[in-house]
């Protein structure tokens, strides 16, 4: 049985008074949070070192997730890796997918016609739209509203349709190819498109309800992990936290690729720098990207959606068993790939997250020499102990929710 | 100010050290000399605008000489204009200064490319793996590793019971360069039929036990 002491209770200021005769320092304590923990969204490891609630410093620990992704590319043809893409940023697969066509497209020096850029335009705001409502729900989860995350992810599901509908599948969507899509669209996604942009504002205007002004919420956020317009900059965050620390850059904007340049959109931009204020952005861009696709549904071109080049965009499948010349191309391009010029390029596009971007060395043939991919999550995690020093403990949980990273991209 | 205009600047300031310019694409690249990076880097921070670093890569040109190159992609917000840099070194001596003084951003990337390739960054505050973890003996991204991965020691967990079991390592279906080595010869099978040898020595399969 074991030994019962005595403990005599004393006020506060009593206790005060024998820990400075005694000498007692604060001692800090190191805690290990994640990898399993729930708000690492992931496999985020993070060791704080305390000091009694505050923390004093971080250090992330990543790569729980690395695959090799770029040594994979160097070892499989251009084509081959478009799956490999669905994986970075799992949230937003056709984003990625159409952030790497457009890539090799550079390198190669092909243009895709109208109909591709808009179906592309597309993907990718569904994406975001996509990226930013689990973002969000997450969000509000990990601050204790769990409501918003079952309704975003009613929203999100009806993107998961979408996606099925376009391309066969709902997560690892592989819909690009280089020099343009799998496939054209099918002709009931138009109305599933509009019923879903008819739905979706109220629902969202129902998630703004719950949260924008929610006092819990604004507590909880609000000059919460700022980071300021210099910081983000000397650390080169991108995206939704770049742009809410007030630096008013876009990518669709600043380098309009993929048709950017025809559509009426605006990029909002936060004062603060602070988890609210990362909140809001994303916010208005979900709307903004309703506008997007509204747009590219009304001017949605027609015509071909593949690239004339022959050697290498993939044939037809009917021309493919009917044609001579179109089951030679398919076969080369199928076993030896694409043979790209030699050069590098580096080509990013406006990711939910941030700007992904390819770096790929070519020396000729259907392989990359070297594919670095430039993960806009890998970057701005690396902001999170400069946000997040002097805070609470639990301002850790709401400072990493805004940042809404994913760590398939970070670790690649 | 376009990045010839840089161009220009740089070599009006830094004169031999910068070789001739290449353009591919619209983007413009030049190899700096590897002692004159910082210097240029900063330069390039201070006096043309170039105020974020968007990306630093390692690339390994395996047969060349020098073997290695870092790559910076430097961008400016106030032009919106992108510069590319190069520096190559060398494999017995692959060391390059780190620009973490410049842009606190080429942190995570230098430790990377120090994970990945084995190139080292003098001045650099907390050059560890990144990716990998503290003690993997090897550069994964190297051309001469494996892409079915090498054996190696693993880390030591506050959890871990006894041994760990090493996931097993498989090629996919992966496709040479145009050009290049037969599917037959080239990695990674071979070096996967090597160690699964390896391995059923040591361990054989149920079938060959009975």
């Amino acid at each position: 049985m074991a030994t019962q002491h005595e403990i005599e209770l004393m006020d506060s200021a009593t206790r005060a008074q024998q820990a400075t005769e005694l000498g007692l320092r604060g001692e800090r304590m190191i805690i290990n949070m994640g990898p399993q923990h729930p708000s690492t969204h992931g496999v985020l490891r993070l060791v704080l070192e305390l000091d009694g609630e505050e923390i004093v410093n971080v250090w992330p620990d990543i790569g729980y997730l690395h695959r090799g992704d770029e040594k994979i590319a160097e070892n499989m043809t251009y084509t081959q890796f478009i799956p490999y893409t669905d994986r970075l940023d799992y949230l937003a697969p056709l984003a990625n997918n159409v952030a790497y066509a457009y890539a090799v497209e550079k390198l190669c020096g092909i243009d895709v016609p109208p109909r591709c850029k808009y179906i592309r335009v597309i993907c990718a705001e569904l994406a975001r739209i996509s990226s930013h409502l689990l973002g969000l729900g997450a969000f509000g989860m990990d601050v204790g509203a769990l409501t918003v995350f079952l309704y975003t992810f009613r929203e999100r599901e009806k993107i998961y349709d979408l996606a099925e509908c376009i391309c066969g599948a709902r997560f690892t969507t592989s819909y690009t190819r280089i020099g343009g899509l799998a496939n054209d669209m099918p002709a009931e996604f138009l109305p599933m498109l509009r019923t879903f942009l008819k739905e979706f504002p109220k629902n969202l205007d129902e998630v703004d309800k719950l949260l924008t002004r929610n006092r819990i919420f604004l507590d909880r956020t609000r000059d919460v992990g700022v980071l300021s317009k210099e910081d983000a900059i000397d650390l080169g965050v991108t995206g939704p936290i770049l742009r809410a620390s007030g630096v008013d850059w876009d990518i669709r904007k600043a380098h309009p690729y993929g048709g950017y340049e025809n559509f009426e959109f605006e990029v909002p931009v936060g004062m603060v720098g602070d988890c609210y204020d990362r909140y809001l952005v994303r916010m208005e861009e979900m709307r903004q990207s309703v506008r997007i696709l509204h747009q590219a549904i009304d001017n949605l071109p027609t015509g071909p959606w593949n690239a004339p080049e022959a050697k290498i965009v993939l044939p037809e499948k009917k021309a493919v068993l009917t044609k001579m010349e179109e089951l030679i191309h398919h076969f080369i391009n199928v076993t030896q790939g694409i043979n790209a010029p030699p050069g590098e390029v580096y080509f990013s596009a406006e990711n939910p997250k941030g700007e992904l971007g390819f770096y790929i060395v070519s020396r000729g043939g259907g392989a990359p020499h070297r594919l670095k991919i430039r993960a806009p999550s890998f970057v701005n995690l690396q902001a999170l102990p400069v946000m997040s020093k002097g805070h609470m403990m639990s301002d850790m949980v709401a400072i990493l929710a805004s940042l809404d990273f994913v760590m398939g991209e970070c670790d690649r | 100010m376009t990045p010839k205009e840089a161009i220009e600047k740089l070599t009006a300031k830094f004169g031999e050290t910068i070789a001739q310019p290449v353009e591919f694409r619209g983007e413009h690249t030049v190899a700096v000399a590897r002692e004159k990076i910082a210097d240029v880097c900063a330069f390039l921070k201070r006096d043309c605008t170039f105020d974020v670093l968007t990306d630093l890569s390692g690339v390994d040109n395996y047969g060349d000489d020098p073997r290695f190159e870092v790559v910076y992609h430097l961008y400016s917000l106030t032009h919106h204009c992108s510069l590319r840099l190069k520096v190559r070194v060398s494999e017995d001596d692959p060391i390059v200064d780190s620009v973490t003084g410049v842009w606190r951003t080429a942190d995570w990337h230098e430790r990377e490319a120090f994970d990945m390739f084995g190139i080292r960054f003098r001045n650099h505050p907390n050059l560890k793996r990144i990716l990998m973890w503290e003690g993997y003996p090897y550069f994964p991204l190297r051309k001469d590793f494996p892409l079915a991965g090498q054996q190696a020691e693993l880390p030591e967990t506050a959890v871990n019971a006894g041994r760990v079991e090493a996931a097993p390592m498989l090629g996919g279906p992966f496709v040479p360069a145009i050009g290049t080595r037969s599917s037959v010869v080239r990695e990674p099978r071979q070096v996967d039929t090597v160690v699964e040898n390896i391995d059923r020595v040591k361990h054989p399969t149920k079938k060959e036990q009975v």
